[in-house]
């Protein structure tokens, strides 16, 4: 019986193809409703973006001229410490063996490359990253990282920030790895033998990932649920999966728009899946040029993809992806997906068995470029003919061709909030002074009362006690220093204490 | 003679406004409690270093310099104080044994030292009882993440039989029926219709008191602010440790609360002779969320032993070596669980373990602990460090039926 209906298929596939090969066929290139440009993610969004600039500087030019230089021996973070923000540290050749954190901003760390030797920081196989940062406007450059369990270039939250012309080789899960951050390039880093993503860009907006060179590792180039990115020109190839664009469940920001992934050369992403067991990555197929999982509003175009094995482009939702949790808060599905102009050549060759399953319920034949799996809601091709595709049977016509209007979705700077001295004054006093004083009654601190009538008049006196307290009373425990504090917010913060009234 | 009328009058007037317990007048709080603005609408408005900070997506969520989650504020000085009564009051309990302090006690970081809470008549709860410090920033409340307001958390324990096992037409008899709570309820809730008090008023006065409830003030929080020697250089370590993506910790427990408040299925173990606790898969029906259980913040962990949703460890020291203890170790034979993809094998040294809990000690800030009130208006005893303690039962029989308002 089972035997029966494969026949019966195989002759109804015969006769397609007959027709197919028999017919007169010709195809115009798709121009759109008259070669329409790309207008940009989420039109709401627009405005805050400078669609038409060049400038992948989001850092700034350093604040001021201070300059740390570290001589091969001395520790890197020695000077993170010794520097206030604003400044640039010069890292000369030679092996470092340490973690850099920065927990400041405005610091620049900058390699300095002599005769093609750069400085190294090298785990051991024991440190676990080797550059972390918190901190906004930093920029990381010129590094050649090696050897670490973690991350090698790692930041959680901080905007502006660039990291670039690093190598990292063999360095753990992460090669580099910006997360919760606004503003951000990624560029001229060569980046393998990484077990997760070379290149993984988590819960961010405006990014731009572009002439990095990912190879041997698991990904090459993850966006995941973040906004606003541009992936554009990098060479990727030799990976599990090439580019990914993901949302993954059950990260706190729920959702991946807006990502354009073009003119990168994609390329025999065939690597066996090495991935840690439970790692969303683990789930990619060997063989996976781009992967569109669940994210809204991506552009692919003009990318090289070949000799993926697998497939060129796979679109999937939550529900017939592996490797992913539930999230009634994460919309499963990848909607408005954009497929212009690419190259493709050779994908698809060995591709997976639900890949050949879904070709059979389609009576498709050859190598599969394109696959769509689940839902995927007001999404279009432009050229499809030139392609084998596999479930787009609903994707239409997409209105525009190519996204030539937009440079970068980087904004001119994230700017720090402005605070009023004032208001400074008043947070200072409500957040950390209000733990330990009240106005009338005794808490760990005496009454505000009794600090009003010794400085009345002597604001700046009491800004100088609050940097540097001396014991005054035998019943109170003595007051850590708030020396943290800049001058001009503990100068305010007296000001503010003098004139409290309840 | 109309001197002294107007004497009587006034002395009478007088005496409707103070409310009498045991000989003392009581006067709800004008001013709202500290790290709190007043606002010229007479709100308190919470006021932190963090609101100079930004965040993507306004998420609160990041790394040191990063604004806090959106938060509940904005009440009245008298509605966080008279909260502040009835929290401590074992009026809402049945039979007036239990008070929200009896299972969040201040001196255990609002916390009760329990494995598992326990409820009225020492019946054993199947959870441990959640701190309630920094609760104004959740969005979902409980273990399971079956709530989500404080109002709609508080219906639990209120209301079931095993906790605190009140009926709302009971709470809303006894509260009507002493004069100084109508008195206190008419001071928080001024130009309302009527005497009576509403039920919807207890919870806005509870929900008040716990939004009060704020630790920012940490030795982290002034690393955070600039203070580059808050912290030793092993708790720094630590805080590298923490963020590092070997052992990963910061990915759920993220900066500045050190909750992202999701769902995470981390094959913690249950105590011996309990059957596994779905948590989770209950509250969003689907298996891939069994046993998921929210992440709980790590502001003031120090003081909330034992840990875990069962209370199974002792000390942070033991809560580090589960998670170190390889992926899946201590999840059951037979069991399948969708494993949270953080949870991996980080093989961390012993000393990297000690440092890790040298961190979370940063994370401690008590510093605007509430006081206890002296007395109550029911009269009864406010409850305050009670020791609840009740013996385990090694490998026992203790059934715990899973229902609303387990904690």
């Amino acid at each position: 019986m089972q035997a029966g209906k494969w026949l019966g298929l195989v002759v109804v596939l015969t006769i397609i193809l007959g027709c197919q090969l028999g017919g007169n066929r010709d195809y115009a290139a798709s121009t759109g409703a008259g070669n329409v440009t790309y207008a940009g993610g989420v039109a709401a969004d627009n405005n805050r973006l400078t669609l038409g600039g060049n400038s992948r500087f989001v850092a700034g030019p350093p604040p001021n001229d201070r300059v740390i230089v570290v001589q091969d021996g001395a520790l890197i973070q020695d000077a993170v410490r010794a520097a206030s923000p604003g400044t640039t540290i010069r890292v000369m050749p030679g092996i470092y063996r340490e973690t850099v954190y920065i927990d400041k901003d405005g610091i620049r760390l900058i390699g300095v490359i002599e005769q093609g030797e750069r400085p190294t920081l090298d785990g051991g196989g024991k440190l676990n990253d080797a550059i972390l940062y918190s901190g906004n406007n930093v920029v990381v450059e010129n590094f050649k990282i090696t050897r670490y369990k973690g991350n090698g270039i790692m930041s959680q939250a901080g905007n502006n920030w660039e990291i670039r012309n690093n190598l990292i080789v063999d360095t753990g899960v992460y090669g580099i790895f910006p997360q919760l951050g606004t503003n951000g390039v990624v560029e001229h880093n060569v980046i393998s033998g990484i077990e997760d993503a070379a290149i993984y860009v988590g819960m961010s907006d405006n990014i731009h990932v572009a002439f990095n060179d990912v190879f041997d590792s698991v990904a090459g180039i993850e966006i995941e649920n973040s906004r606003h990115a541009i992936v554009e020109s990098n060479r990727v190839y030799n990976n599990t999966g090439g580019i990914l664009a993901f949302i993954t469940p059950g990260l706190p920001i729920k959702t991946t728009y807006d990502v354009i992934i073009r003119n990168n050369f994609i390329v025999a992403n065939n690597h066996p899946n090495f991935a840690a067991p439970g790692s969303t990555v683990a789930g990619v197929p060997a063989g996976t040029g781009i992967l569109i999982m669940a994210a809204d509003d991506v552009v692919v175009e003009g990318n090289i993809i070949r000799d993926n094995k697998n497939a060129g482009i796979i679109i999937v939702d939550h529900a017939n992806a592996v490797n992913v949790m539930a999230d009634p808060e994460s919309d499963p599905n990848s909607d408005r997906v954009k497929i212009l102009d690419n190259m493709m050549w050779n994908n698809g060759t060995q591709p997976i068995a639900e890949i050949k399953a879904l070709m059979l319920s389609e009576l498709k034949v050859g190598n599969p470029d394109i696959v769509r799996i689940g839902p995927s809601k007001d999404s279009c091709i432009i050229n499809r003919h030139r392609y084998v595709t596999v479930g787009l049977k609903d994707f239409g016509e997409c209105q525009i061709t190519n996204t030539h209007g937009i440079a970068n979705y980087l904004l001119a700077n994230v700017p720090p909030r402005t605070i009023a001295p004032g208001e400074r004054g008043e947070v200072a006093y409500l957040g950390i002074c209000s733990g330990c004083h009240t106005y009338t009654g005794r808490m760990i601190g005496p009454p505000v009362q009794v600090i009003q009538a010794l400085y009345r008049d002597n604001p700046q006196g009491l800004a100088d006690y609050i940097a540097a307290p001396t014991k005054k009373r035998t019943d109170y425990p003595e007051m850590p220093p708030q020396d943290y504090l800049d001058a001009a917010t503990r100068l305010a913060v007296a000001q503010y204490m003098l004139e409290v009234t309840e | 003679m109309r001197r002294a009328a107007l004497g009587w009058i006034f002395a009478g007037l007088s005496l409707g406004w103070a409310h009498m317990v045991n000989g003392a007048e009581l006067v709800l709080r004008e001013n709202c409690p500290p790290s709190f603005e007043k606002t010229q609408s007479g709100q308190c408005r919470l006021r932190t270093f963090y609101e100079f900070y930004e965040s993507v997506q306004g998420a609160g969520l990041g790394g040191t310099r990063t604004t806090l989650p959106h938060h509940r504020d904005g009440f009245s000085p008298q509605q966080i104080d008279l909260g502040r009564y009835l929290f401590f009051d074992p009026i809402l309990s049945a039979d007036r044994s239990l008070a929200c302090a009896s299972c969040h006690q201040p001196a255990l970081g609002f916390s009760d030292g329990l494995r598992r809470s326990v409820g009225m008549g020492s019946a054993p709860l199947r959870r441990a009882a959640p701190t309630l410090w920094n609760v104004a920033f959740l969005k979902k409340f409980f273990w399971d993440a079956h709530a989500s307001s404080l109002e709609e958390q508080m219906l639990g324990p209120l209301y079931s039989s095993r906790e605190m096992g009140n009926a709302p037409q009971k709470v809303l008899a006894d509260l009507n029926g002493i004069p100084t709570y109508r008195a206190l309820f008419g001071q928080a809730f001024p130009g309302r219709d009527g005497q009576r008090i509403a039920l919807s008023e207890v919870y806005t006065a509870l929900a008040a008191f716990q939004s009060s409830l704020i630790s920012l003030n940490s030795r982290y929080d002034r690393y955070v602010h600039g203070d580059q020697d808050a912290l030793t250089s092993e708790e720094i370590e630590g805080l590298n440790i923490f963020r590092s993506f070997v052992a990963r910790c910061a990915e759920c427990h993220t900066p500045p609360l050190f909750t992202n408040q999701q769902i995470a299925v981390i094959g913690a173990p249950e105590p011996e002779g309990l059957p596994l606790d779905i948590g989770a898969e209950k509250t969003f029906d689907t298996p891939k969320l069994r046993a998921g259980f929210k992440v709980p913040t790590l502001r003031n962990i120090t003081r909330t032993a034992p840990y875990m949703h069962s209370g199974l460890f002792d000390d942070l020291r033991a809560v580090t070596a589960f998670y170190n203890g390889g992926r899946g170790h201590a999840v059951p034979e037979g069991v399948d669980l969708h494993l949270h993809w953080h949870i991996s094998s980080p093989e961390l040294t012993d000393d990297e373990l000690d440092r890790l809990v040298d961190f979370m000690d940063t994370l401690t800030d008590e510093s605007l602990v509430p006081d206890v009130p002296e007395q109550l208006p029911s009269g009864l005893m406010p409850v305050i460090n009670e020791d609840r303690t009740i013996p385990v039962k090694k490998g026992g029989d203790v059934s715990c039926k899973q229902e609303n308002g387990l904690v």
